[in-house]
């Protein structure tokens, strides 16, 4: 790749025979022959260096497509939705005039190898698509996974994605309002950051990535081009780790979050003017992936300069700077009568600007270095027209042993003093314990629109401050229930994520997910995969709740072993008042406890059976959603109509779970008592769905429990608030202080990593 | 005629538009100054909002006081302009040299943001004097650099003249010496302040309202008299 000579489009086509590196940039023969086959001659090296990048399954999601169909054909009809999956986010309609644009995606393999800034580079890369809307970045939230606490290199992992999470987000001015952290032996060497932006921006300013116009200009505008993350794209994103292939560990980018911020509001002040026909950000493949889908897109065609790109390192060859996924740069197409104007803004913010190409009706991207032509290319071949592969799927044989060993003989706690003390090992457990070491590291007040943030069950965010109008956001998943039953896991994700926002009071209405499995040429992850977007397409359609992008994450494992499977599902709800957000802690003394839905004795995949015996087995719990929707429903018209002072939805843990969050985001006692004839521990610790703990003024009982009645959902009194008492009782079992469960909850996180 | 009280903007400002929000909601006009901008644009006051200006890179605050816009404010500050550094700008304002010390790394070596519980010990600053002397108030913190240090001289020197403004009670988080928020200088028209006042000044977003004091207090103080 280092040649002294250029490698021309004319030189390739005189040696057809010269050996070429495909392997080990990450391409099969057979689509080198295919590059082959569509040029009409061998690629040049940056033409190879494009296909490869191109082609990788981190961009082209070569293995998953023909399985991510079924969230287009399975959509809901909806008219919320203004740009569908396919851009660089879908965008919701938000009301007046308002629009709403979110993603998620995965940076998990770079957060391993170095975990700030592969973190912090995550956040950076998930901003700028959303930016690349039109949008104002408004919040971002973020999902990770870690293997156990207590190992050391959970110990050098965890604060540092932490970290850079929080150092990138919080220097852009971005507040983090919620997220979930979650541990498992499978993480151990394959952590899992994935990280998501919501946007606002008005209707009319919806952009899109396009090169359209001959003529036109195409400007790089943004962060010099350096040499890191080279080849991160297709190499580092696309194998898993083994020892043999530590030598890639310096190519992760680093990020510049100075850099990023100073990028978002010049790209703001250029929107607001409307300066530019097209804008993409550069992110994985950075100019690969920029040039060949602007114009795919587009007109058709593009002539670039590629000498032009300003460089941080003055020795970096043309296949490099291809494929240089260095951070916070942006590419936008103007018109040639804007340019002085798109020029000024960014010489106002000192964002270095370059035109190095033009717009052209050729139907070919073309680049040139230093006047010799070494890129000649029908763009949408390297886009969109990438290999398909319909991968091997087998069901592994080890699901039968998860039904047959179900874990139906376990010891369960009977007495109080069992439940008691089970209570608190559940609560300091890693997965349920208190996060706040983790959130607080993070600003959730900057911008002055969050009105609800983490631990709350959703995040919630005012659109603006001339508004009341909000949106609501929840990411969730469960690899436990997922491993156990792929499709009903990726059911569950979505459920949990679609309460949790209904339970702040905003209607759900769109999706995002990112797809973590490991390797897609393993037939048993194949299955997986295949199974939980059939489940998760499935459920979106059932709920109504259009899946508009996402991103899928292969190849997390180490050597065979293959991560649980996570898919991370993202819920944004949108609220037309958020003054009438509904919050997670008791906080009106005398309200009544409730119990919404109905509870089954399902421990499959429980944390009780996973902390307290270690056993992960039996089926997840039932997955019922259209009693979702009407859980949903209830909730939303609970909110609306001032119905409930506090709601809560249960999940991991069960009831006693969120009780015990409800009593200390409150910092408030209740007095429970179980419905008669229930057994105590399936009561207080089964995971059965669509449920949640709201709280009732005594004024509004009447009216509340006549809705549930008309309404069919099912109900059951279980208790009352108690301000003052400073515990959380069940009667007849056990008690424990507002303090000690404070302790069990707060100190297992600060007690390892201070 | 309202008081115009201008909100710096740096590139890498963050907290600007939180800023300005809180003026208009304690009832006075906000001006948008702008760094490269040297004039002051006549305003009443001035307030420098939280944030990474110029990334924080090499020091925080260390590049922003070089910029055009500061060199107005510290002179219009020499002769009594009122102004109020948060966070990034009370890092600027000890840059300056308005204010003595300096703000260094966290002693837990981490961002912290979390609701942080006050007390107000000085009310002379046109800053703080819409609170009661002693006054506990809850308000939210945000800092990876927040912790004050002094020498000895300089510590007993602000105690003495009472010019700490603001103390840490029920915990310091950030191990700043004496448990010390805030600060003013000597003539009390200057008051840096590392919590954000601005984030709790509306009870629907942020932290409650108990910052909406440092933004009304400039009203209540002509601001003739405040360049005494």
């Amino acid at each position: 790749m280092t040649a002294v000579a250029v490698d021309t489009v004319a030189r390739a086509a005189a040696t057809p025979e010269q050996p070429q590196p495909y392997a080990e940039l990450g391409l099969a023969e057979i689509e080198y022959r295919r590059i082959a086959e569509i040029l009409g001659r061998r690629p040049t090296s940056a033409e190879l260096a494009i296909y490869s990048v191109m082609w990788s399954e981190h961009c082209s999601y070569k293995s998953s497509k023909i399985h991510l169909r079924q969230f287009g054909e399975k959509a809901p009809q909806t008219d919320t939705l203004l740009v569908g999956m396919g851009e660089n986010a879908g965008v919701v309609d938000a009301g007046d005039g308002w629009a709403v644009t979110f993603k998620i995606e995965s940076h998990n393999h770079p957060s391993y190898v170095e975990p700030y800034q592969g973190a912090a580079t995550g956040v950076g890369g998930i901003v700028r698509d959303i930016l690349t809307m039109g949008a104002r970045p408004v919040a971002v939230m973020d999902s990770l996974r870690f293997g156990p606490l207590g190992l050391p290199d959970t110990d050098r992992v965890l604060p540092g994605v932490v970290a850079g999470v929080g150092g990138y987000g919080n220097c852009l001015g971005l507040p983090n309002i919620g997220g979930e952290t979650a541990f498992h032996e499978s993480y151990l060497g394959n952590p899992l950051v994935n990280a998501l932006c919501v946007g606002v921006m008005r209707t009319d300013g919806i952009k899109l990535a396009r090169a359209d116009g001959p003529g036109n200009k195409v400007v790089l505008f943004g962060a010099r081009t350096g040499g890191d993350g080279i080849g991160g794209a297709s190499v580092l994103a696309s194998a898993s780790f083994d020892q043999e292939h530590q030598k890639k560990r310096p190519s992760v980018q680093v990020g510049d979050p100075f850099a990023e911020k100073v990028l978002i509001e010049c790209c703001l002040e250029i929107f607001a003017a409307d300066l530019v026909v097209g804008i993409q950000d550069l992110g994985a493949a950075g100019i690969s992936c920029a040039t060949t889908e602007l114009a795919a897109a587009g007109t058709g065609g593009m002539d670039v300069e590629l000498d032009l790109v300003p460089l941080r390192d003055p020795t970096l060859v043309p296949e490099e700077i291809l494929m240089s996924e260095s951070q916070e740069r942006m590419m936008a197409v103007v018109a040639p009568d804007r340019l002085d104007d798109f020029l000024n803004v960014c010489a106002k913010w000192d964002v270095l600007a370059t035109v190095i190409g033009t717009v052209t009706d050729s139907g070919r991207l073309r680049m040139t270095w230093h006047g010799e032509q070494i890129v000649d290319l029908p763009p949408r071949t390297a886009a969109h027209e990438g290999p398909v592969y319909d991968r091997p799927i087998e069901r592994p044989y080890d699901q039968d042993v998860f039904v047959e060993h179900d874990g139906r003989t376990l010891p369960r706690p009977r007495t109080g003093d069992e439940l008691r003390a089970t209570l608190l090992r559940l609560t300091s457990s890693p997965n349920l314990a208190s996060k706040s070491w983790v959130t607080d590291q993070y600003d959730r007040y900057v911008q002055g629109n969050t009105v609800l943030a983490a631990p709350e069950d959703a995040g919630m965010i005012r659109l603006d401050e001339s508004t009341v109008r909000g949106v609501a956001l929840s990411v969730d998943g469960n690899g436990r229930y997922t491993n156990l039953d792929p499709y009903v896991g990726a059911q569950l994700a979505l459920a949990e994520a679609y309460r949790n926002v209904a339970a702040a009071g905003a209607r759900p209405v769109a999706v995002t997910n990112c797809l973590n499995f490991g390797s897609p040429e393993d037939p048993g992850v194949m299955w997986q995969f295949a199974e939980a977007v059939r489940g998760l397409a499935d459920g979106c359609q059932i709920l109504r709740t259009p899946v508009t992008g996402g991103n899928v994450s292969f190849y997390n494992q180490t050597g065979n072993l293959p991560i649980l499977p996570t898919p991370v599902v993202g819920v944004l709800g949108v609220i037309d008042d958020v003054t009438r957000r509904t919050a997670q802690g008791f906080r009106t003394d005398g309200a009544l406890v409730y119990l919404l839905g109905e509870t089954e004795d399902e421990f499959g995949g429980s944390e009780w059976a996973y902390t307290v015996h270690g056993f992960i087995g039996g089926r997840p719990p039932t997955v019922d959603l259209a009693r979702e929707r009407l859980l949903a429903d209830v909730l939303i018209n609970c909110s609306r109509d001032g119905l409930v002072d506090s709601a809560h939805d249960l999940s991991e843990g069960g009831l006693a779970q969120a009780l015990v969050e409800c009593c200390l985001r409150g910092d408030a006692g209740a007095r429970i008592v179980l419905p008669e004839g229930a057994d105590p521990f399936v009561a207080l610790f089964s995971e059965s769905t669509a449920r949640a703990v709201v709280t009732v003024p005594r004024t509004e009982e009447v009216r509340f429990t006549d809705m549930c009645t008309a309404r069919r959902m099912p109900f059951a009194r279980i208790g009352v608030v108690d301000l003052l008492d400073g515990r959380l009782e069940v009667q007849g079992l056990f008690s424990i202080s507002l303090r000690e469960l404070r302790r069990a909850s707060a100190s297992t996180l600060p007690r390892r990593f201070g | 005629m309202p008081v115009r009280v201008g909100v710096v903007t740096f590139p890498g400002s963050l907290d600007d538009r939180d800023a300005a929000r809180a003026v208009r909601i304690a009832g006075a006009e906000a001006v948008g100054l702008w760094h490269a901008d040297p004039s002051l644009h006549g305003v009443d006051a001035v307030i420098l909002p939280g944030g990474f200006s110029y990334g924080d890179y090499l020091r925080c605050g260390a590049i922003a006081r070089f910029s055009p816009v500061m060199e107005s404010v510290v002179a219009a500050a020499r002769d009594g302009l009122p102004v109020l550094g948060i966070c990034n700008g009370f890092q600027v304002l000890c840059e300056s040299h308005l204010l003595p010390g300096a703000l260094i790394r966290n002693r837990v070596r981490r961002f912290v943001c979390r609701e942080q519980r006050l007390r107000i010990d000085d009310v002379t600053s046109v800053w703080t004097s819409a609170y009661r002397l002693g006054q506990e108030i809850t308000i939210p913190i945000k800092n990876g650099e927040g912790a004050f240090v002094a020498d000895a001289a300089t510590l007993d020197r602000l105690e003495g003249e009472g010019r700490v403004v603001a103390r840490y009670v029920d915990g310091n988080p950030n191990g700043s010496y004496r448990d010390i928020a805030g600060i003013r200088n000597a003539a009390g028209n200057v008051v840096g302040l590392m919590p954000h006042p601005e984030h709790a000044v509306d009870g629907l977003v942020g932290s409650g309202t108990e910052g909406l004091g440092f933004f009304s207090g400039i009203l209540a103080t002509p601001p003739a008299e405040t360049a005494a």
